[in-house]
């Protein structure tokens, strides 16, 4: 109620989707800001890092070596290694790599000082990540089974016959194909939009209470709000490491469903 | 006061999806808790439940905005 009453009384302006149109870096058309600056500088980190260390790659591996096995190793085992399969999980294991690390980045970036920004907080980069995926499981789909064979694969559960299949058939044909990549997109979008829009309300909410309002009973309540802040930053770290694995477990089980014999 | 009911609205619809999450995390427990070498296996049955649970919630926040 407080801080009903607070905008009410005060004239605070609460934190909206608006804050998130930030102001281009250079470029009219084409415009060219800082979640795009933080994509490809994502992009150029997981490459150096794991281009650094596994360039000298020796049989006792030394401390960087060992990180980077380390981190490539939780990627291939926990995820690639026991959803996919051991038969056929190698092909997917590059990919799965790059995904989770690149997303994992862009999602810290949210937190980073001076970036703050969490990429996937606007929707059309996450849009894009979504349709890589859905390209990959589709197409992995298509190329072991055939089109028809990998369109029935995917909308006819087994087990299933007789009139039924009227109605499950589109709903799984709707789901497993359409909807997948939306909710995919979507999920990681809204985690990272809701989070960073959290931590923007604590923080200017408590800066209001703490330094502009009138009453002095707000003032602790605005400390209260800005420890709150520190807080929900921690609840956001945690949200970025498990939506970033989030994202490549669901990749990952795409994938072993569209590679699967039986639905 | 101001503010928009869509909000308001998300805030039930949110709901159901926090106590499906809560359930699911809560059968994982029991689980671990009762076979722990099973941790494995259940974790990613567990994360995908949480997922499409989610589902729900994150179509909830995107109408919520769009509509």
């Amino acid at each position: 109620m407080i801080s009903a009453d607070v905008s009410r009384a005060e004239g605070f302006t609460p934190p909206g989707p608006g804050d998130f149109d930030l102001q281009p870096l250079f470029g009219g058309t084409y415009a060219f800001a800082k979640p795009g600056l933080q994509l490809i500088l994502a992009a150029v980190l997981v490459f150096g890092f794991f281009a650094l260390t596994s360039r000298r790659a020796v049989m006792v591996p030394g401390r960087a070596q060992f990180a980077g096995e380390q981190a490539y190793g939780f990627v291939r085992n926990s995820l690639a290694r026991d959803i996919i399969g051991s038969h056929d999980f190698m092909k997917f294991v590059p990919y799965l790599v790059s995904l989770f690390f690149f997303v994992l980045i862009n999602n810290l970036f949210g937190l980073i000082p001076f970036f703050q920004f969490p990429t996937f907080s606007k929707a059309g980069f996450a849009y894009g990540l979504a349709a890589l995926t859905w390209v990959l499981y589709n197409g992995v789909g298509i190329w072991k089974h055939g089109l028809i064979k990998y369109l029935k694969l995917q909308s006819i559960p087994g087990g299933v016959s007789g009139p039924i299949l009227l109605l499950i058939v589109p709903l799984e044909f709707i789901s497993n194909l359409i909807v997948r990549p939306i909710t995919l997109a979507l999920r990681l979008f809204a985690n990272m939009f809701a989070g960073h829009l959290l931590l923007i309300l604590f923080t200017l909410g408590g800066e209001y209470l703490l330094l502009e309002s009138e009453q002095l009973l707000y003032k602790p309540v605005g400390v209260i709000a800005l420890l709150l802040a520190i807080a929900i930053s921690f609840l956001e770290l945690l949200i970025q490491f498990l939506q970033a694995y989030v994202f490549t477990l669901l990749t990952a089980m795409y994938v072993q469903g569209a590679l699967a014999e039986e639905h | 006061m101001e503010g928009s009911l869509n909000m308001v609205g998300y805030g039930l619809a949110a709901i159901g999806p926090g106590v499906g999450i809560g359930l699911i995390f809560a059968a994982y427990i029991n689980g671990v808790a009762r076979q722990p070498e099973a941790q494995g296996r259940l974790q990613s049955i567990a994360i995908l439940g949480f997922a499409l649970a989610e589902a729900l919630a994150i179509i909830g926040i995107a109408l919520a905005f769009v509509l």
